[in-house]
């Protein structure tokens, strides 16, 4: 089973939430950090004994004694990571989506595989029992989903070795990286706030993950601030509410420490644990009242 | 300065005509007037082809450019990939160019009042 904890508004919560489901998650559980751009769930898991592997993007190396600048390469190239200026045959390597095509279609074997390093992906272990994995992008590097495809490929591969639940840790937004990290979810979980921004941007989030057909549910974070148009708009369009974080000022410290919210009282923890129930019955198919 | 064997020049713009207003912007250009220096004729490439390019506007507007057979850009500023692009065929650029039209930057260019760019602007 896959959950991605995901929203359009950053900041709304989504890693106090993917660390404190870790904390009371009843099967074994991979916590997976998809935010490359800015990973933070480290932060609450602390993983210890971590592995970090560099990855890297095949990108296009062109032998011009072999080149006939017959141009094929920089036609098929969306990304114009290739082009053909009269005769000659530049490339931008750091514009390059690694898709391979470029190699395949020069008639004269004259594009070699070279690489760009997208990052790195780290593996530890936290408190002896959570297998951690975290994408961490280059610092210059312009594009996330490449990276995260291979943290998602790594994710997969464990989760199937080692009979793994999954818990992703999803980037901000609706844009690729955001749609690139729920792609292999059962069920997503949309953090949000009661205020004009956490709504505006929570519409935009269920506009764009609508359309991949997977089961919904809501976190309700810092309510009590704002205004009831959130859960207003959830009950008119069918999104469960599946559990509320209160606006408290002891919550907000234990946070700023580094704290997983479970371990803050009693009825954080079983809040969460309810809210693991619900999402492991969605994963098969029920469908919570909104 | 003007280079005596310049003879197409090739003008970001607003619109198709020498009255059309500078477009600042290379890659992301409406299209390039492109003037033959002697006779004074223009021809107008459209550069839609770029501005609707999630990425690599401005290597596609060079390619543009390079079919068009200019030899000399007048423009607002060029990226560091579109200047790469630029460089590597010889294309000469002048930045800095806007709030006018482009006959008059034409007219500067003829005049030698402008020089030609040695870096990308950003």
């Amino acid at each position: 089973m896959i959950i991605a904890v995901a929203s359009g508004k950053g900041g709304t919560g989504k890693t106090t939430v993917t660390a404190a489901l870790a904390s009371v998650w009843k099967r074994p559980v991979l916590a997976v950090d998809l935010d490359v751009e800015e990973p933070n769930l480290h932060l609450f898991l602390r993983p210890e004994s971590v592995n970090t592997e560099p990855v890297y993007l095949e990108i296009p190396v062109v032998d011009k004694t072999l080149c006939q600048r017959c141009g094929a390469c920089a036609e098929l190239c969306q990304f114009k990571a290739i082009s053909l200026l009269g005769t000659t045959l530049l490339t931008f390597p750091e514009m390059c989506h690694g898709c391979g095509g470029c190699m395949r279609i020069c008639p004269n074997g004259a594009i070699q595989k070279g690489q760009r390093e997208l990052g790195a992906v780290e593996s530890g272990l936290s408190q002896g029992r959570i297998p951690c994995l975290t994408g961490r992008l280059r610092i210059g590097e312009a594009m996330s989903p490449p990276l995260m495809n291979q943290v998602r490929q790594r994710m997969r591969t464990k989760a199937q070795q080692e009979e793994l639940d999954i818990l992703i840790d999803a980037p901000p937004g609706v844009s690729c990286p955001a749609m690139t990290a729920v792609q292999d979810a059962d069920v997503i979980l949309l953090v949000t706030e009661p205020t004009p921004f956490g709504l505006h941007d929570f519409r935009l989030a269920i506009r764009a993950f609508q359309p991949l057909g997977k089961p919904m549910g809501v976190v309700i974070n810092r309510a009590g601030l704002g205004d009831d148009r959130v859960q207003t708009f959830c009950r008119e369009n069918g999104l469960p509410v599946l559990t509320e974080i209160p606006f408290r000022r002891d919550i907000a410290q234990h946070y700023a420490c580094g704290g997983v919210l479970t371990l803050l009282d009693a009825g954080l923890k079983a809040s969460f644990e309810e809210l693991a129930e619900s999402l492991e019955r969605m994963a098969q198919g029920e469908v919570p009242h909104a | 300065m003007v280079i005596a064997s310049l003879t197409r020049i090739a003008v970001t713009s607003e619109g198709p005509t020498l009255s059309d207003p500078v477009d600042p912007r290379f890659g992301r250009a409406g299209g390039f007037v492109v003037v033959d220096l002697q006779s004074m004729a223009t021809t107008y490439v459209d550069n839609g082809s770029s501005q609707v390019l999630a990425q690599g506007a401005g290597i596609q507007a060079a390619e543009n450019l390079v079919k068009a057979g200019a030899q000399a850009l007048l423009t607002g500023h060029v990226g560091p990939k579109a200047w790469a692009a630029l460089e590597a065929v010889g294309v000469k650029v002048v930045q800095g160019v806007e709030s006018m039209t482009v006959g008059e930057a034409v007219a500067k260019f003829k005049a030698g009042q402008f020089a030609f760019s040695d870096a990308p602007s950003h």
